[in-house]
């Protein structure tokens, strides 16, 4: 989707020259995507990979004029590299790290309030696998290979649920348009709504999958979203029917604290907003395609 | 993590909430004179687990001397209190805190936690303390008031003082409880914590504001920059499989049923207990090896989900991205040779190089049950349970 990435999308890694970094910007540049560079403070003017790296993203937006980046920097340093992005004009940001501090994400979310809507980057994660546009870029660290091009948006919360699916799809003949991993943390860059949103101006995507699961009160927020703004036909399906209450389930936002955070009341509400559920992960793909056929 | 009351107490005391004088003891011997060192006429001891509830579990016990201070101490030490939050297996008692008994009044409900939808620190407060918050929501929720606090410039003043005036407190005690609420803020902004809970904040008869219990949770990954938080966590009152787990870097959460699962990523590991549910079956734990699925966390998990006694059938589901199932399949095969498994083992590989994975599985001689989709490895696992 051409809202947040596309083939022209030039990218630079933050946390160029770590072991991550490197093995995870190598993947995007063979997959085809248009990585012109990275950030590693100290490390400027110096080349890895054949490619500059800079010592601030300002310093790399100058040069290079780079409007998307993803983060390869551990946690504890993880949201100064976001708001450093964030101010040098990066327009799409991944953050794949998992276990930034819950106070940090809030730190950065109000720190991005100072810009317009125009001018605000969109950031997405922490502790996801980012994006892809199949055949287009990937800003992430996915298989490329088990997407095939089309039109279905995806959003998940979990990466490997988020790639059951792409599998599930591409075994029917069902191709993605673009793939988001919002990330398991509590607080994330992008919610739910906030990509279905996108996904329904981008004239790439016909239909949507949502990826959800136990916890927090954006599945809910995007449903009531939808079904008041949406055209597009969305298709949800919600994992942790048997998870027990007050547990934290392996993502730190993964727990029901309140009604309506648990998988049996998200998909009543979800289905009272409209959506289609898959009413389990194995058939993902062939309620998509049920969808498919109606429309 | 959680931490025990005493602890949660003590960091409030630090940041200018008053609380009742109290000493913590580790055996019965102790108890009598730390109660003659705390002073006053009446005492009470209060069993330390990860739980609330404790009053109706037997947790805690009101003295008049410093002999039945010593003597309920020995009673509760090395116990088992099960309490209506701790499951039927209970939490031992490995520390007894005694506290000066006080005279009550009032007792008030106070609260903070993240709350996701507005990404702010929610205040939640009540005349009705004593009660649980779910309790109080189901019963009284008319008495809950709740304020928003902007992370980015703190509580201020005012906020404290609507919420002392909301749980009408009097004129003169308004000061006191606004910087009670305000030390409560400060300990939950400062300290990552993702939960502090005061049942009950009392009024004494005296006119002092007091934290009579407290509770508090910090965010894990904030515990790099508060190391003398994360000192606070005590092992002995979490489950040991789960000790386990988290010092060796997997996601596991101990469940009932008796269908072992080894899944990379929470959420395909949530969507494959979902999956086995559906099958008839019952899943014995969540575990989830990362993304990644490296052959040392594998190897782990085997021998984690080998140490619980309730599984009778073992389930791997791998999808490999970037790790390949073939790499994956290899430290399936290790981690087979390193540990003896007497249950069915059922095995689903997806992903990259998914053929040349199962072709290592099927050439390594190991005896396994292979499996496609998800749906086939759910039902393969309940129906080699049944055999």
């Amino acid at each position: 989707m051409t809202v947040l990435i596309d083939k022209n999308s030039k990218i630079i890694i933050q946390g160029f020259t770590g072991k991550m970094g490197t093995f995870h910007a190598d993947e995007m540049i063979k997959y085809g995507s248009n990585v012109v560079g990275g950030v590693t403070p100290g490390k400027g003017g110096s080349k890895h990979l054949n490619l500059p790296v800079f010592n601030t993203v300002k310093d790399a937006v100058s040069e290079t004029g780079a409007d998307a980046s993803i983060l390869f920097v551990p946690p504890a340093f993880a949201a100064d590299s976001a708001m450093e992005a964030a101010d040098a004009g990066i327009k799409t940001c991944v953050a794949i790290v998992d276990g930034i501090p819950s106070h940090d994400m809030i730190r950065i979310k109000r720190y991005m309030r100072r810009y317009t809507k125009s001018s605000k980057m969109t950031l997405v994660g922490p502790n996801c696998a980012g994006i892809i546009s199949p055949g287009k870029s990937m800003l992430g660290i996915m298989p490329g290979h088990i997407y095939k091009e089309g039109r279905i948006g995806i959003i998940s919360r979990s990466g490997t649920l988020g790639y059951e699916a792409a599998q599930q799809l591409k075994n029917l003949n069902i191709g993605v348009s673009t793939s988001v991993g919002i990330g398991g943390d509590p607080i994330n860059g992008s919610s739910f709504r906030d990509i279905i949103e996108k996904f329904e101006t981008d004239d790439e995507t016909d239909a949507i999958l949502m990826i959800g699961e136990i916890g927090g009160p954006q599945e809910v927020a995007a449903g009531e979203f939808a079904k008041e703004n949406m055209k597009k036909p969305i298709i949800a399906y919600i994992a942790g029917l048997t998870a027990p209450k007050g547990r934290v389930m392996g993502h730190a936002g993964a727990i029901v604290s309140a009604y309506g955070e648990s998988a049996i009341e998200k998909v009543e509400i979800l289905k009272e907003c409209g959506i289609t559920i898959s009413k389990n992960p194995s058939v993902m793909g062939d309620t998509v395609k049920t969808v498919l056929e109606k429309m | 993590m959680d931490i025990h009351e005493y602890q949660a107490k003590k960091i409030l005391s630090d940041f200018g909430v008053t609380i009742p004088r109290g000493g913590i003891v580790y055996s019965p011997e102790n108890a009598e004179n730390k109660a003659r060192e705390i002073g006053g006429s009446k005492w009470v001891v209060k069993a330390q687990i990860h739980s609330g509830a404790r009053g109706k579990a037997g947790g805690i016990i009101v003295c008049n001397t410093p002999l039945e201070v010593a003597q309920a101490t020995d009673k509760l030490l090395g116990k088992k209190l099960v309490t209506n939050q701790t499951g039927p297996e209970g939490k031992i008692v490995n520390r007894i805190y005694i506290e000066e008994a006080t005279d009550i009044e009032r007792e008030l409900y106070l609260g903070l936690v993240f709350d996701r939808s507005s990404e702010s620190i929610m205040v939640v407060a009540s005349t009705e303390g004593g009660m649980s918050v779910e309790e109080i929501s189901k019963e009284k929720p008319e008495t809950i008031i709740r304020s928003k606090i902007e992370v980015a410039v703190g509580m201020q003043s005012f906020q404290a003082r609507e919420l002392a005036f909301g749980l009408g407190i009097e004129p003169d005690l308004i000061r006191r409880a606004s910087e009670t609420i305000i030390g409560c803020y400060k300990a939950f902004s400062e300290l990552d914590a993702t939960m502090v809970e005061v049942n009950p904040l009392v009024i004494s008869k005296q006119k002092q504001i007091l934290a009579l219990d407290c509770k508090m949770s910090f965010d894990n990954n904030a515990m790099f920059r508060r190391n003398q938080v994360s000192e606070l966590r005590d092992k002995t009152q979490e489950d040991s499989k789960e000790v386990f787990a988290s010092d060796r870097g997997l996601n596991y959460v101990s469940l009932d049923g008796n269908i072992g699962n080894i899944i990379n990523g929470a959420g395909l590991a949530m969507a494959s207990m979902d999956m086995i549910k559906l099958a008839g079956g019952s899943p014995a734990n969540f575990l989830d090896v990362g993304g990644g699925a490296t052959p040392e966390k594998i190897v782990k998990a085997f021998k984690l989900v080998t140490m619980d006694e309730k599984v009778k059938v073992i389930l791997v589901n791998i999808f490999a991205g970037i790790n390949r199932c073939d790499w994956v399949a290899e430290g399936i095969v290790e981690a087979l040779k390193k540990i003896e498994v007497n249950v069915p083992l059922v095995i689903r590989l997806a992903g990259t190089n998914v053929e040349k994975g199962n072709q290592i599985l099927k050439e390594s001689k190991i005896n396994y049950i292979e499996a496609n989709t998800l749906e086939d490895a759910a039902n393969k696992a309940v129906a080699a349970l049944n055999k």
